[in-house]
């Protein structure tokens, strides 16, 4: 609960931080209109005025905060709507990613780093090892390109003259709903999305797995006689999989930077691409939203994390 | 803590673990992987430094004798008329082999430069932080969680955004990127060495250079410091690897390193666009950056088993 109330004050001082950065630019909020060549000089005062932008930065933030309370985030120059709607347009889209990443990243970080443990030091274990160093030294964008050049540019031909060619840009290819289109579509995104978590999770499921395999409640286990796919899944992956909790959400920010350069090179109609897209033509009053939006989740789920931890280990207690 | 005769100014302690950089350096040897990363980035540091003398061609020129709005693939390719162009040109007829050359320069030279900084700001204020606890200590770490909470990434292309809209020229400069992710990435070291000095300022020999009149800023910086150190070196060299990492995003995307200027990440924007007809373009790039981010964090790696061997 004490934990509940600190996140209050830490989420206003991020927003505080963030409108000072965002509002001390140029032009305020009016990028998009500065540009404009049919708005004239007084156009851009009137705006001002009407806006609120000519008050003291200090002054503006706490309407701002009085407006995001109820719901009002402002309005987007660059989507010609409101900025909370702008957000959860694009929210399905990149949930359909994230998850989807999420659930690839999990099922092969876990097992390779389960793999790798109960077999330390073998070729297998190098193996798996050395690949998690590969996934992450590797940039998202690069991969992003590989993978494009592999499956979608040049198509990797398989035996029998068969060739894996994938559609390498946006969601689906017909404005009806087909999941195999849609799945065809994910796949690439996915996977790009993936590769960093997938080297973070087998990296701690093995030495989370390592340190687990060594506890005394493994050997009681052992020396009862239990076989050995029980002691490893029941007694051990129970227990081993308790610190993941936590990497998953110290990972979300990390999460939310790959789904920006993931959504802008496979022009997939995410938040990633709605901020980026914000980014270029000075849209203040979106990437605001989208920055606090993003600390707010993060936040929310280092919360809830801690929580889940302490329920998962009872061992754990928090003041 | 050993105060002997042979006092060895080399030599330090921590949690009762004595070593010398001569054993630091014995274990680092045997780490075959970090020797590799060490040789590998000793070579792209000579690279970088001796740029000018190595390139084959000025990074910046078109060749405007065999090149002829497409560009030329590298000499290996089959059928492919290269035209003296080692790994080819660009979509602007430009040597690959020599931007790629002075690109190293500037991945480098951006993560040294902006992991120094991010060094001094979070070592200073993870330092006070933990010599001084209390309010000052909780101050600090508000605004570390402020920075932690926030996605580095977004609030990196928002910063560049506003300072490259701000600029009366369009251009992002190189000490404007470097400054930039100085300036966020700081939290880390400073929660590090906060941890670290928690436990170091209740320990005896602090309390003895207080006795001895020593001043706060002299204890942190001379008696606290060298006995921190080893967590430090350790997360800075992966920072390198990870702001390399960042830079070239930050360019790829367009938010960095502005052209004609060659970065690895900026190579790679137009690459992206030629993916069809220039494949050599989008490949070799990103092998750059791969193989010095992996290389660096393969030292990283090897200087904590190293320096800490409770750590493996």
């Amino acid at each position: 609960m004490r934990r509940t109330l600190q996140a209050v004050p830490l989420l206003i001082l991020i927003s505080l931080i963030l409108f000072v950065i965002l509002h001390s630019a140029p032009g305020g909020g009016l990028g998009p209109y500065l540009q404009n060549p049919h708005i004239t000089a007084a156009d851009i005062a009137r705006l001002k005025h009407n806006l609120g932008y000519d008050k003291p930065i200090p002054v503006q933030y706490v309407l701002w905060l009085g407006r995001v309370v109820q719901g009002d985030f402002g309005y987007s120059m660059s989507n010609s709507e409101p900025v909370f709607n702008a957000i959860v347009e694009r929210l399905p889209a990149t949930l359909e990613l994230m998850v989807s990443s999420f659930a690839i990243a999990f099922l092969i970080g876990v097992g390779a780093g389960l793999f790798a443990a109960v077999r330390p030091y073998s070729m297998w274990d190098y193996f798996i090892t050395t690949g998690a160093f590969f996934g992450q030294s590797m940039p998202v964008f690069w991969f992003a390109l590989m993978m494009q050049l592999a499956f979608a540019v040049h198509g990797i031909p398989l035996p029998g003259g068969y060739q894996i060619s994938l559609p390498s840009a946006g969601i689906s290819s017909s404005d009806t709903f087909d999941l195999g289109d849609r799945a065809v579509h994910l796949i690439l995104p996915a996977i790009v999305l993936a590769l960093l978590q997938v080297a973070l999770y087998s990296r701690f499921m093995r030495s989370s797995m390592l340190e687990v395999i060594r506890t005394d409640y493994m050997r009681t286990a052992w020396a009862k006689g239990l076989n050995f796919r029980t002691v490893l899944f029941k007694h051990g992956l129970k227990n081993a999989l308790i610190p993941l909790v936590t990497v998953t959400a110290l990972n979300l920010p990390g999460l939310f930077g790959g789904a920006i350069v993931t959504e802008t090179i496979f022009a997939w109609p995410g938040e990633g691409r709605l901020f980026f897209n914000a980014l270029g033509q000075q849209d203040i009053a979106l990437m605001m939203g989208y920055l606090v939006f993003n600390a707010f989740l993060v936040v929310f789920f280092n919360l809830f994390a801690d929580v889940a931890y302490a329920w998962l280990d009872p061992r754990v207690k928090y003041d | 803590m050993a105060v002997s005769a042979s006092f060895d100014p080399q030599l330090v302690e921590d949690d009762g673990f004595v070593y010398s950089k001569n054993t630091v350096w014995k274990r680092f040897r045997k780490h075959r992987l970090a020797m590799a990363g060490a040789i590998i980035l000793l070579l792209m540091v000579v690279i970088a430094v001796f740029a000018a003398k190595l390139a084959p061609y000025d990074p910046n020129a078109i060749d405007n004798v065999h090149w002829q709005g497409n560009p030329l693939p590298p000499c290996f390719q089959d059928g492919g008329q290269c035209g003296g162009h080692f790994l080819g040109t660009d979509e602007n007829g430009r040597d690959e082999v020599a931007r790629l050359i002075f690109g190293a320069r500037i991945s480098l030279t951006v993560g040294v430069a902006a992991v120094a900084m991010e060094l001094v700001i979070g070592t200073l204020l993870g330092a006070i932080a933990g010599y001084y606890g209390g309010w000052i200590d909780y101050v600090v770490m508000r605004i570390t969680d402020v920075f932690l909470s926030i996605p580095l990434l977004p609030l990196l292309l928002t910063l560049t955004a506003i300072v490259a809209a701000s600029s009366s020229k369009a251009s992002l400069g190189f000490g404007v990127i470097v400054v930039i992710i100085g300036a966020l990435s700081w939290p880390g070291v400073a929660r590090l060495v906060r941890a670290s000095y928690l436990s170091l300022r209740e320990r005896e020999y602090t309390e003895a250079a207080k006795a001895l009149g020593n001043g706060d800023a002299r204890i942190m910086l001379r008696h606290l410091l060298p006995n921190a150190i080893a967590p430090i070196i350790v997360q800075a060299t992966l920072d390198v690897a990870s702001v390399i990492v960042v830079e070239s995003t930050l360019s790829f995307l367009g938010f960095g390193i502005q052209p004609p200027t060659a970065s690895w990440g900026n190579m790679l924007a137009n690459a992206e666009s030629n993916l069809e007809v220039a494949w050599w373009a989008a490949v070799f790039p990103g092998l750059c950056i791969l193989v010095t981010v992996l290389a660096i964090n393969y030292i990283g790696d090897g200087l904590r088993d190293a320096l800490d061997p409770n750590m493996r």
